[in-house]
């Protein structure tokens, strides 16, 4: 039993890798291509990226990449393709900047508040791609890509000065209320920037991803569905609620992907929030196969890459590589994955035919012996 | 084999300790020395960065000339699509730690980033591009977009058979606004009972609006229908569309933006029907910059270049506009002397 365990986990660590080292391979083909010496590219991409700064970047952007990651793998695990976490998040951010800009609570208070505020707004815009699915038989891949271009006009719409804008005093930059100083989430005081807070509340997502999935009936149920939604029907589980009830928590994780940025860092929400994070959340639920440990190392090979390709730009490599690097990687990814799945299967039958052969052949002996 | 993995796992986590460990201490920004000798122009473009033929492109050319007339050296750095405060920040903050002096930040997108290196690096010299900064060493480079296109409204006015004529904005920004409201006054103000269709190509943090010509022409195409003549696209990358819907049409204008359309080589085929184009002289906003750090006497504070400065203009490429110059210079100046007050919002 221990030893099939270790040999998937093998199994399971060797994809991902494989997929890196490929992903490098044809980056570097890509680099030579262009007329740059790749290995010094890579050089000065380690060099940079394990820098103290560069460590509290990385740490930073895979808080918010990390919640991404969690937010699109609640809906892999149920077979259901969110892809509507873009929408989500931005709407989710939109509102609770709103909300948290208004007012001017203790912080103890506020904070949470726009915390609930996101996850609600998260909940609810997802949950209509669930109502949709489960009523209508909509496809959630169809609906909630729908709902991201809702969500940009709704927040296109609201985002003007008379209604939720505020314009400023040049003139050209418009954004929501910024948030009072007390509804700016605590920092780690390390050097030589801070390392955000959320980074805790990531955690703290992580666990309860962990938990609810693996240790409690729910998860258990989530799962089957996932796996075989007839037969988990047949079991008694009932599949329309799990749909709405996975699709309002994937929506509701959404909601807190806005907030590193918006308690931690731009305090207001602008034009320039960041977007396609939704996007970025499905190439790292690939990259990490869904489990909380595997998104975080996703979350933070994205965030280095991202800071290690921004040096490359300086001394002069072209700024695209990263793209090229991000593109190829989550492609990698997915072959990857099926080849070493074919693998572990083929190793699995073949071993299991072994045996068999082998307790055939004893059978045969003892038979003989008896007779 | 046990033994063996344990042996290796031990080992990699040992490795990967002593990494963090080492690399801990020491901060990326620590390591650099300036070198006083060369002047050194740092400039962080906005999403589209150099070549977009529109923005970012005028701050280039202003940097391009700076850059032949001191021998400085330079280094561009642009924006990506998708990106943080932080990833601003950090732009902004390698380019002041690398030594170079000025930093010319293009775009508003960069205010928030600006104040906060500005701040950090007090000796150093920053540009802020379409937005006003609030530290001391910042030197905030803003334009009266509102006033060129006034004249752009004035003379499409004026040369509109039926009265109509249209506005086309990329995204519904603040910006891009104060090119409609000027436009919208202008034409209001030199023909009362002239219509103006206002129409914008996409909303909010959906920037799509700013390169897509098929939108621009579609939407030029609406107008041109409803009975415009004469269009007017502030829209980046989507005005050649509205150009070539609005060529199209026998007798109607179009009306370019940020640099002289019609001397565009993409265009060239529609240079006969672009009346004119509101640029702004952001590349001379860059080049002031640098020549006053370089002359040691830096400028800070807000500069605001207006169409009585040449700061926005009309071009008069295919000289479509001679026959009525003369209204046009009374517009200007009633504007440079203040009696025209022109808005900033619809």
């Amino acid at each position: 039993m221990k030893k099939i365990d270790k040999e998937r986990l093998l199994l399971g660590i060797a994809a991902p890798v494989l997929a890196i080292v490929v992903a490098f391979l044809v980056t570097a083909l890509v680099l030579a291509a262009t007329g740059k010496e790749p290995f010094s590219a890579f050089g000065i991409m380690f060099d940079y990226g394990l820098k103290s700064d560069s460590q509290v970047y990385i740490l930073n952007k895979a808080t918010t990449y990390y919640l991404a990651g969690l937010a699109v793998a609640v809906g892999f695990r149920m077979n259901l393709f969110n892809i509507g976490v873009d929408g989500q998040y931005r709407l989710a951010a939109f509102f609770a900047a709103a909300v948290g800009g208004a007012l001017t609570l203790p912080g103890a208070l506020q904070i949470p508040l726009i915390i609930l505020t996101a996850m609600i707004v998260g909940a609810m815009w997802a949950g209509i791609a669930g109502v949709l699915k489960v009523t209508r038989g909509v496809s959630e891949v169809v609906s909630t890509i729908m709902l991201n271009a809702i969500a940009t006009a709704v927040i296109g719409y609201l985002l003007q000065q008379g209604r939720l804008g505020h314009l400023d005093e040049a003139g050209t930059k418009i954004s929501t209320k910024p948030l009072p100083e007390s509804s700016h989430f605590f920092e780690f005081p390390t050097t030589p920037s801070p390392v955000w807070g959320f980074i805790v509340v990531a955690v703290v997502a992580g666990v309860a991803y962990w938990f609810t999935l693996s240790r409690t009936r729910f998860g258990f149920d989530l799962r089957t569905v996932g796996q075989s939604g007839s037969a988990a029907e047949a079991s008694g589980v009932d599949v329309k609620k799990m749909v709405i009830t996975s699709m309002l928590i994937s929506g509701a994780v959404a909601g807190l992907i806005g907030m590193p940025t918006l308690l931690n860092d731009s305090y207001e929400y602008s034009g320039d929030f960041p977007v396609g994070i939704g996007f970025t959340g499905i190439a790292i639920a690939l990259l990490g196969r869904n489990h909380p440990v595997g998104i975080a190392l996703g979350a933070l090979l994205w965030g280095f890459l991202e800071r290690g390709t921004g040096k490359l730009e300086f001394e002069g490599y072209d700024k695209e590589i990263v793209g090229v690097i991000q593109g190829v990687i989550v492609l990698c990814v997915v072959i990857a994955y099926e080849v070493v799945r074919r693998f572990g299967l083929k190793r699995q039958q073949s071993k299991v035919g072994a045996e068999l052969a082998a307790q055939a052949a004893r059978n045969n002996d003892q038979q003989e012996v008896s007779a | 084999m046990r033994r063996v993995s344990k042996i290796t796992a031990a080992c990699t986590v040992t490795a990967a300790l002593a990494l963090t460990a080492s690399a801990c201490g020491e901060s990326s920004t620590e390591s650099s020395g300036s070198d006083k000798g060369k002047m050194k122009i740092g400039m962080a473009y906005d999403v589209g960065g150099r070549g977009d033929n529109s923005f970012n492109d005028s701050a280039a050319r202003g940097l391009d000339k700076a850059k032949s007339e001191f021998g400085a050296e330079t280094k561009e750095l642009t924006a990506k699509t998708g990106e943080t405060p932080a990833d601003r920040e950090q732009r902004l903050e390698s380019l002041a730690e690398g030594g170079y002096n000025p930093v010319v930040a293009v775009g508003f997108a960069y205010k928030d980033a600006v104040d906060k290196i500005a701040a950090k690096y007090p000796k150093v010299n920053f540009g802020l591009v379409d937005s006003v900064a609030s530290a001391k060493n910042v030197d905030s480079i803003v334009f009266t977009e509102e006033q060129g296109s006034y004249l752009a409204g004035v003379a499409a006015a004026l040369k509109s058979k039926d009265g109509q004529v249209g506005f086309i904005g990329g995204v519904d920004l603040p910006l891009i606004k104060k090119f409609a409201a000027g436009f919208q006054q202008g034409v209001k103000d030199t023909n009362p009972k002239a219509k103006v269709q206002i129409q914008y190509l996409s909303t909010g943090s959906d920037l799509s609006g700013f390169g897509s010509p098929d939108k621009g022409s579609y939407a030029a195409k609406g107008m041109l229908d409803k009975g415009a003549d004469v269009i007017f696209a502030a829209a980046g990358g989507s005005g050649a569309g509205s150009i070539e819907a609005v060529a199209g049409k026998k007798g109607a204008w179009s009306i370019g933006v940020d640099s002289d359309q019609a001397l565009d080589p993409s265009l060239a085929k529609y240079k006969d029907t672009i009346m004119t184009s509101v640029v702004k002289n952001v590349d001379g906003g860059v080049y002031d910059l640098v020549k006053s750090v370089k002359d040691g006497k830096p400028l800070a504070g807000t500069q605001t270049y207006t169409l009585a400065k040449d700061g926005v203009s009309l071009t008069t490429t295919g000289d479509h506009l001679k026959d009525i110059q003369a209204k046009l210079d009374e517009a200007k100046k009633k504007i440079a002397d203040g009696t025209i007050k022109v808005k900033t919002t619809t």
